[in-house]
């Protein structure tokens, strides 16, 4: 999405949560407070320049994993070329046969991609709400709670969303669904009962934003294309393991191509080592990305980043070590990683490999729109 | 010896066939891109009435909780006519409002605000009335309709928004221009006393 005119921003601003206003039920008493700073926010907060947008958080976040997509779906590509290539020869083809080969395996990448697609139109969001022991609630059961989501769906301009309950006492919530006319919400009885109107605003915002930017068809692509590269590696490696070479390895020598064939193999043997590594980088730089797209898109719904700021700041020190029910197959549609041991990763090399950016830094950005 | 006609012809000929084809293709090209353009214009300029007419939704579902509202604080606080009558009356009058004359029209609904306000406010000295479930039910639904009206305002106006660029900027103007796309103008609340707090008086 990109910006409203400017004569909107003095309209819309107006907007917020009902921040304790007359008649909000006093249920949102301080929701909209900053959270502490130590010196450490302070100094991430005044890295960002002092001008930022939501706009321009979007903008770039949605660059960013456009780029990452185009990379995985290539190198997805590239790998089924190469590996195809490398087991005809070694299997006992001809040299010629090593192109059609090639092409041959980037053709059965880009289907499985296609296939890919496909699941992740039809699939999991039912499957994912039953693993996850969420259940659909009524408005009756929980006013406050339909009326945020009701308000910010109305704010997003997109169908209302139905509404699941986790029983369970960590603090998290998901969105999921293949589109905007097929989505849920999903929150856990823990977050729900600890977050004020402002907070539980922010929270579902970022959902929401979930729902309108597609994420879940994404991330099943994501999840497909980082599977196939890991598939073909471990083909790879199986065939050389178990397999016979042919006779093509040791004729062709006579023919002079084998420096070529050689030069294959070992292009074949690092990328099969290399790849599965690559492929989940990817995979969660990409989930990573859009975590920030997604706060952004909750100011942009909002436009008070102070709320969600403030649920994170709670989420930062919650305790309970995580989500009974996820696992690392579902750990990214959550709003933080529910995996504990992940959560606090911060700046090591660590932090490469898990899907959700550091709390801290989600905070400073939200903090450093509101200055 | 001058080549044969024939051969100059079909020279030609082809020569021409190829231009036509070239001319052809620039030709389908530009008619898809304008096709393009002038789809794009029509889906922001749908989105843009749809998100007008949820204002409109809203603002008549605060209408319709008000009547429960308001029969809600005569049972506990039946003496304060006034209050409850200034805020019926704010709603019928909004409500007459034709919802195309968005000036009058957002000053009536920022009057309403205000008598509801009051209401609320008046209501606060009474503690069984704040207790009644039904009441803090409908304090509830009656905020959170607020927070609608806002919140489907702030949508029209990204609508707009978004429409007005595309009607404005390069080459989309063009298409706009060609096809009469009308500007459109943001919801603005252009009474300074819409935006102001209620004022309470204890008297």
């Amino acid at each position: 999405m990109n910006a409203p005119g400017g004569p909107t921003h003095g309209v819309s601003g107006g907007v917020r949560g009902t921040g304790g206003g007359p008649g909000s039920g006093g249920v949102a008493a301080g929701g909209g407070a900053s959270p502490a700073l130590d010196a450490d926010m302070r100094k991430r907060i005044s890295a960002y320049p002092g001008t930022l947008t939501y706009i321009d958080l979007i903008r770039k976040n949605k660059r960013a994993s456009a780029v990452l997509i185009v990379v995985m779906i290539l190198m997805a590509v590239a790998i089924g070329g190469v590996i195809a290539a490398a087991l005809v020869t070694y299997l006992g083809a001809r040299p010629s046969d090593l192109i059609p080969s090639a092409i041959l395996g980037c053709v059965v990448a880009l289907v499985v991609a296609g296939i890919g697609s496909v699941w992740s139109w039809f699939g999991g969001s039912a499957a994912i709400l039953a693993v996850s022991g969420a259940r659909e609630i009524t408005k009756d059961l929980d006013q406050e709670l339909f009326n945020v989501v009701e308000e910010l769906a109305i704010a997003g301009g997109i169908p209302m969303p139905r509404i699941y309950l986790i029983g369970d006492s960590a603090m998290n919530a998901f969105a999921t669904g293949r589109d905007p006319q097929h989505a849920a919400v999903a929150i856990t009885v823990g977050l729900r009962s600890k977050l004020s109107r402002d907070e539980l605003q922010g929270v579902l915002a970022h959902e929401l934003s979930h729902i309108r930017h597609y994420d879940t068809r994404f991330a099943v692509l994501m999840a497909t294309m980082a599977g196939l590269i890991v598939f073909a590696c471990d083909a790879f490696w199986r065939v050389l393991w178990y397999g016979r070479p042919g006779r093509s390895i040791g004729s062709s020598r006579e023919k002079g191509a084998a420096p070529v064939l050689i030069a294959l193999f070992i292009i074949a043997i690092v990328l099969a080592i290399i790849a599965p590594l690559i492929a989940r980088l990817i995979q969660m730089a990409y989930s990573r990305r859009r975590e920030y797209l997604a706060d952004a898109g909750s100011v942009e719904l909002t436009r008070n980043p102070l709320g969600l700021a403030s649920a994170l700041q709670k989420l930062a020190v919650d305790d309970e070590p995580l989500v009974d029910t996820a696992n690392r197959g579902t750990a990214h549609m959550y709003i933080v990683n529910p995996l504990r041991k992940m959560r606090d990763a911060g700046q090591s090399l660590n932090s490469m490999f898990v899907s959700h950016p550091p709390i801290k830094e989600r905070i400073a950005r939200l903090m450093a729109l509101a200055r | 010896m001058p080549p044969p006609a024939g051969g100059t012809l079909a020279e030609l000929s082809s020569t021409a066939l190829i231009a036509v084809v070239v001319v052809a293709v620039i030709v389908v090209l530009t008619l898809l891109l304008l096709v393009g353009m002038y789809n794009a214009l029509v889906r922001r300029r749908v989105e843009a009435d749809n998100a007008f007419s949820q204002i409109d939704v809203q603002l008549k579902r605060r209408y319709d909780l008000i009547p429960n509202l308001v029969e809600t604080v005569k049972g506990y606080a039946a003496h304060e006519r006034n209050t409850l009558e200034a805020v019926i009356s704010a709603r019928n009058k909004a409500s007459q409002v034709p919802i195309a004359a968005v000036a009058q029209r957002a000053q009536a609904e920022g009057e309403l605000t205000q008598a509801l306000g009051r209401l609320l406010a008046v209501a606060e000295a009474y503690p069984d009335l704040k207790a009644n479930a039904n009441f803090s039910s409908l304090q509830e639904e009656l905020a959170s309709t607020e927070n609608k009206i806002g919140f489907a305002r702030q949508h029209y106006n990204d609508c707009v928004g978004l429409y007005e660029q595309s009607r404005q900027s390069f080459p989309t103007n063009i298409v706009a221009g060609m096809f009469n796309f009308k500007p459109r103008d943001y919801f603005k609340l252009e009474e300074p006393a819409a935006r102001e707090a209620p004022k309470v008086k204890f008297t």
